[in-house]
């Protein structure tokens, strides 16, 4: 039981690590970023002169000191939210964001109680 | 319970109907449409061939400044450059030109060619100038107040509709 515990509480403290990293991953947010100007290609993907120069205002946002957030948001403000894979959590999408949580709840649900009424049956 | 579970798969049913009825009816061509009426913060410019810069105050001083992005290599630039050259004649409308990315001595035979009909000659050699202003290709011109507002943004070379839609801003 200790052990599984150590686990739990390792695993736990070494993702609060991971979450409390500051270094901005400049491949990541490349990935996150859409080309506009090629056909379904991220900035990554792209050798085109347009991500050519994103990625060389995504270098210097960084240098900068600005966030993966911050930079997410210069460009959507510049090009539109389209610019960005992940989008951002506001009114209009909200559904989005929160149908799966509602899914998993209200499916959980239901399963739970078919399988409840099965037990009882036996 | 039985019935629940259908009103549940009936509901979900109705909800993919309706996201895919709207997102299928939605215009997915993209444009930059949103950034009108948005502000520039900050705006600073090079000149193309001596030391001088442009910036955000500078900006303030016009009512009305055209900026357009171009190139000697871009084939619609040509095309709208008559459009610019009439536009020069505008007292009320200053022109900047931010060249794009050029060989200097290109740009310099481009103008020297067809005219140059700009306020300011600003040079963005490797692009970065035009992410601020929102720019996914050239020739593109935004139009901006003297708050810094985005009026209008030209995607693609000026026609005679752009230059009528320029001149009802000026006069």
């Amino acid at each position: 039981m200790k052990i599984k515990i150590f686990f739990i509480t390792f695993l736990l403290i070494s993702n609060l690590c991971f979450a409390m990293n500051d270094v901005v991953d400049q491949n990541q947010i490349h990935k996150n970023l859409r080309c506009l100007v090629c056909q379904g290609q991220s900035i990554s993907d792209s050798n085109s002169d347009f991500a050519q120069t994103i990625k060389l205002v995504v270098k210097d946002l960084i240098a900068q000191g600005k966030s993966e957030d911050e930079i997410y948001s210069f460009m959507a403000e510049k090009y539109g939210e389209w610019i960005v894979y992940k989008p951002q959590l506001n009114s209009q999408n909200l559904i989005l964001w929160i149908f799966p949580y509602i899914t998993l709840i209200v499916g959980g649900y239901v399963i739970f109680y078919l399988v409840r009424k099965k037990t009882k049956k036996v | 319970m039985q019935k629940t579970v259908k009103f549940l798969i009936l509901l979900t049913f109705l909800f993919l109907i309706i996201v895919f009825y709207l997102s299928l009816g939605k215009d997915n061509s993209y444009n930059t449409e949103n950034l009108i009426g948005k502000k520039i913060e900050l705006i600073y410019f090079e000149s193309f061939d001596n030391n001088d810069t442009l910036n955000t105050l500078d900006f303030k001083k016009n009512n009305l400044t055209l900026i357009n992005f171009w190139a000697s290599w871009c084939g619609p630039c040509r095309v709208e450059h008559p459009i610019l050259m009439k536009l020069s004649s505008e007292k009320n409308l200053k022109l900047v030109g931010v060249n794009f990315k050029d060989n200097k001595q290109q740009a310099k035979t481009f103008l020297g060619d067809l005219g140059n009909p700009y306020d300011f000659l600003a040079k963005d050699s490797n692009g970065k100038q035009s992410i601020n202003f929102g720019i996914y290709g050239i020739p593109e011109s935004i139009l901006i107040n003297n708050e810094l507002k985005i009026i209008k943004k030209f995607i693609g070379p000026l026609n005679k509709e752009d230059y009528k839609t320029i001149l009802a801003y000026v006069k």
